[in-house]
Order: structure tokens, then C-alpha cells, then sequence
């Protein structure tokens, strides 16, 4: 049941775009996502399916399995569509639903933020699917520890965050083990209204919770053992390094902004 | 009550790329009154194969037939399926959730709908069977117990929906000798009573005393099936497989080497003990 989201979800690999340097991947996906609200019109769309189409098939990601990171956001997609079809004024009326009209403004609005938000997800998807997340946060806290001169505790973020996500399939796991469990002792997770539903979580958070803490307590003692001290003169097994690959990268991505701004500019 | 699995072929996560089958077309039928042992190393997809036994997995294509049922058609209520089957998993000390041990005990007869008096009389029953007191321990919080009492308690949490077949997977994992060979005994008396059991392990040491019947999972797929007699006889194959082979059988085939003739088939300690003596007394009474 928990196992079908393709966002946020990793895909080992070894191609060229799994092995970019993650701070560059990093920096490019926000640059991207900047890119994406620059887009004025059909070419710029067009631009972005070429660029994610190519990433995509250079990170070996089947575009089908891509696509289907959407799945979880198709009510949010539908929503914004439905609500820019009727709520943007135009003269050029398509239809009219008691007093509410639907403009070919609003269409076309309609489409554009729908293919915005498409476009976000299948870019910043690419991302989480080529870059492992211990990778991630360790790209996060070296682009974050500038701001240590300002007391921000950026290992320590990078950590937890590391260790929660660390922890988020094992916990799914331990999760569907203890649903299966308690199906097999009868309980009914499925039906009846809100209430029922909500009491019918108890057994199944109560054992996780007890699980989330022992995991908690061994982890910390875990670390203890290992002399763990937070960051202060910390070394790297893996040190960062960008290479060619990345500046490759960064011609590309400069490419398509350029692109989208031209396109922007001159249309 | 019998479970037959016609060709049931199992996939994790399919259409991407993190399919995994972990079972393919096996087949085998577990008969009434049997104690069954479902054997495999880790990875085998022993326990994938357990969980369809009650409806907790739905097979990507075969059949489960529970008493000549199939358990997937529709119409099929799958929770009277689980009344039925009940299925007791690995570590089961984790699902406990409740304030006190004879609550959980009763989580699953309520969730039949049974009596408050029917559920507290079933979950001391079921507490007394797994060797517990419920006077004693009914009260207190299950988080307060020992892993074993714990994983008593689990047990005892299944046994209380009177489940004409008990599927337990791996129920010694993870305890000390003693509280291991409790565990066993504790199943077989299970047995004796009249549970069908089928038990997923992966010691053929555990089952060999016990089992009436063992099939052997490999890599998905059926790689055995039979008495133990049968499967013990091919103990070259079991192996190869990665599985351990019970002690008895090894000194029978190491005596065997030797110019000796142990019968063949010969599984348990007891059995090879007995005829050793007799051989010692046949030689000693020629001399």
C-alpha cells in the first residue's frame, strides 16, 4: 500500500547523471525549478519535456516509472486545472455552469499551471531518483555550512535528516509487518467512517511507536559506541569533487534557460 | 482443515524496477491434522508463501484453496478466512499494543465479534494453552514481560480465535536453547491437540523431530516435497541448497561410508540411538 509512490523514492544506478556531484545536481534542480516559472509559452514547455526526456533516458529512468511520481499529485493537478478553468475572467466565454464561466483565458490557464506543476514533480523527481539521500544530505549540508558563522547547527541538521531518512523504509516495513499482523488477528483497517478508522490505527501505531524508540535507543547507543561527537572535526570517507561531468551539466541547464528566457523575451 | 496452493506465483512491487518474484508456481497441499514444515533459507520466500495461506497476499496468478475453497474468489469474506487460518509471524512480540496482556489476548476474538464474557474466557484459555497464567500476568502491561512471555502472549493472541490451522513463521527465531526448545515443544503440543500446524523454518534440525510433512522452497520454487524420510534421504541436495542437514542424518550417511547399514531414511536422533544399540547387542551377542 506504501510501496507504490515513485516520489522521493531512489533507483540505484551508475550513470552519468547518478554520479554528477550532488551539490551540482543540487544547485540545478532549484535553478530548474526557477526555470520552470520563467516559462511563458508552448516552446518553453516543449524545451522542458526535451530536457527531462533526455535526463531522464542518460539516468536509464523508464519515463512510464517517471511519470508515474505523479500519481499521488493528480487531485492537486485536477484541483489547480479546475479552479484557474473557472476562476480567470475572459471575454471569450466556452461554457457557463450555473453562473460560473469557463473562459479560453481560463483554459488556457488551466493547462499552463497544470503543466507547471507536472513539470516541477517530473524534474525535481529525477533528482531524488538519482541521488541517494545520505548523498543528498550530505550535498545539503556542505551547501548549507556557510552559515555556520551564524551559529547554524548544519551537521546536525544534515544528520537527522539523514537518520530520518534512513529510517523511512525500515519504518514503512516494520509498518506493513505489523498491519499484517493485525489483519491476521481480524483487525479492519478499511471500513467504517473517520472514527472507526482512527481507532482502528491504535494497534498499529502503539507497536511502531514502541519500535520507532527502541530503534532509537539502540541507534543512539550505536553511534555512542563509535564515538560519535557531531561535526566538529569531522572527516569524509567520500569527498566531493566536481568534475568535467558537472560542467557539462551546467552548460546544459544554462542552455535551457537561456532557451526559456529567449523564448520568453522574443514571443 | 486442508490448504492447497496450485501454482501460486508471487510478485513484490511489479511494473517497476523493483520487481522481485519471490515465489513461482508452487504447489503443494498441507491435509488435515499435518504438521507441515515449510523449509527455505533466508530469501527462499518462505514467509511470502506462509501469508497467502490467510489471505494477507494475493497471489499475481494461482490459487489458494482453504478446505477445497478458493480463498480469492469474490464473495469470499477473507476475514473468516483469518478466523480460520491463523497466522502467528516472526518476532510477534512486536504487534503487542494494549495496556494489559489479557487485552491484547482478546484483540482478535472481539474483532469477531464475540462476547465480552466469550472473548475474556477464550483469552485465558488461550493464555493457559501457551503456558501462561492469566490470574497472574492477565492485568499487567505486555510491555512489562520478557521476550519470551511476550512472544507467549502473540501466540496466545492467535490461539484465542481458535484457528483450525495455525501457520507460524519462524516462532523460535531469536530465543535462547531453552526458550527454543519450549517454543517447539509448545507447538507440538499445539499439534497434538489437534491444530493443524504449519511451520516456516529455516532448521531442518527444528522440524526433523516434529514435521510429518516438509516441502522445501529454493530460490521461489519448490525444490522438495515430502515425508521427512523422503526429503532427508536426499541430503546431498539439501546441501547444495545452503540447508543444513539433522545431525542424525549425517552420522547415518557418515556410518553408511563405513561399511555400515543404518535404514534408510532414518531422521531422528532417537531412531538412530535405538538402532546403534541393537547393532552393538547383534554384534557383541555374536562374538
Amino acid at each position: 500500500m506504501m510501496k507504490n509512490i515513485t516520489l522521493g523514492q531512489f533507483m540505484p544506478g551508475d550513470s552519468v547523471i547518478h554520479r554528477l556531484d550532488p551539490r551540482c545536481k543540487l544547485g540545478l534542480t532549484l535553478a530548474y525549478i526557477v526555470a520552470i516559472f520563467l516559462v511563458q509559452g508552448v516552446l518553453g514547455y516543449v524545451f522542458s519535456a526535451a530536457l527531462v526526456i533526455l535526463v531522464a533516458s542518460l539516468a536509464h529512468i523508464p519515463l512510464k516509472y517517471l511519470a508515474r511520481g505523479l500519481k499521488p499529485l493528480r487531485w492537486i493537478i485536477a484541483f489547480t486545472a479546475v479552479l484557474n478553468l473557472f476562476m480567470t475572467g475572459g471575454e471569450e466565454v466556452l461554457f457557463t455552469i450555473w453562473k460560473i464561466r469557463a473562459t479560453m483565458d481560463g483554459l488556457r490557464n488551466a493547462l499552463f499551471f497544470s503543466f507547471r506543476l507536472i513539470f516541477l514533480v517530473l524534474g525535481t523527481s529525477v533528482l531524488t531518483l538519482t541521488t541517494s539521500p545520505i548523498v543528498l544530505t550530505d550535498a545539503l549540508e556542505r551547501a548549507l555550512s556557510p552559515l555556520k558563522v551564524f551559529k547554524f547547527p548544519a551537521h546536525e541538521l544534515a544528520m537527522m535528516m539523514t537518520i530520518a531518512l534512513r529510517f523511512i523504509p525500515t519504518l514503512t516495513e516494520e509498518a506493513q509487518k505489523i498491519l499484517n499482523a493485525q489483519s491476521a488477528r481480524g483487525a479492519d483497517f478499511e471500513s467504517g467512517n473517520l472514527f472507526a478508522r482512527a481507532r482502528a490505527m491504535v494497534p498499529l501505531l502503539v507497536p511502531l511507536f514502541v519500535s520507532a524508540f527502541r530503534r532509537a535507543g539502540d541507534l543512539a547507543m550505536a553511534m555512542e559506541a563509535r564515538c560519535y561527537h557531531g561535526g566538529e572535526g569531522r572527516t569524509r570517507m567520500r569527498v566531493l569533487r566536481y568534475t568535467y561531468k558537472d560542467l557539462v551539466a551546467v552548460g546544459v541547464m544554462a542552455l535551457y534557460i537561456a532557451l526559456v528566457v529567449l523564448e520568453g523575451v522574443l514571443l | 482443515m486442508s490448504i492447497a496452493l496450485e501454482r501460486l506465483t508471487y510478485t513484490y512491487m511489479p511494473d517497476s524496477p523493483f520487481a522481485a518474484t519471490a515465489v513461482r508456481d508452487v504447489s503443494f497441499t498441507v491435509q488435515d491434522g499435518d504438521f507441515f514444515a515449510l523449509i527455505g533459507h533466508t530469501g527462499s520466500g518462505k514467509t511470502t508463501v506462509a501469508m497467502h495461506m490467510n489471505a494477507l497476499l494475493r497471489p499475481v496468478s494461482g490459487r489458494v484453496l482453504v478446505d477445497g475453497q478458493d480463498i480469492f474468489e469474490k464473495g469470499v469474506d477473507r476475514r473468516d478466512v483469518r478466523r480460520r487460518v491463523g497466522m502467528v509471524f516472526q518476532y510477534p512480540e512486536y504487534q503487542l499494543f494494549e495496556e494489559s496482556v489479557k487485552k491484547d489476548v482478546m484483540f482478535g476474538p472481539k474483532n469477531l465479534g464475540l462476547s465480552q464474557e466469550e472473548c475474556e474466557q477464550r483469552a485465558e484459555e488461550a493464555l493457559y494453552r501457551v503456558g501462561l497464567d492469566a490470574a497472574q500476568i492477565g492485568e499487567r502491561s505486555p510491555f512489562e514481560l520478557s521476550g519470551g512471555q511476550m512472544r507467549r502472549v502473540a501466540i496466545a493472541g492467535v490461539l484465542a480465535m481458535r484457528p483450525g490451522t495455525l501457520v507460524l513463521d519462524e516462532p523460535a527465531a531469536g530465543l535462547d536453547p531453552a526458550g527454543r526448545r519450549d517454543m517447539l515443544n509448545l507447538v507440538r503440543a499445539l499439534h497434538e491437540e489437534g491444530t493443524t500446524i504449519v511451520m516456516v523454518s529455516h532448521s531442518m534440525e527444528d522440524v526433523a523431530n516434529y514435521a510429518t510433512h516438509i516441502a522445501v522452497l529454493d530460490h521461489g520454487t519448490l525444490a522438495m516435497e515430502g515425508t521427512p524420510r523422503e526429503v532427508f534421504a536426499q541430503g546431498k541436495r539439501l546441501t547444495e541448497i545452503g540447508l543444513d542437514v539433522p545431525v542424525a542424518v549425517q552420522m547415518a550417511d557418515a556410518l553408511r561410508e563405513r561399511g555400515y547399514t543404518p535404514p534408510q531414511g532414518l531422521c531422528r536422533m532417537d531412531e538412530l540411538q535405538a538402532w546403534l544399540l541393537a547393532h552393538l547387542e547383534r554384534r557383541n551377542g555374536a562374538e
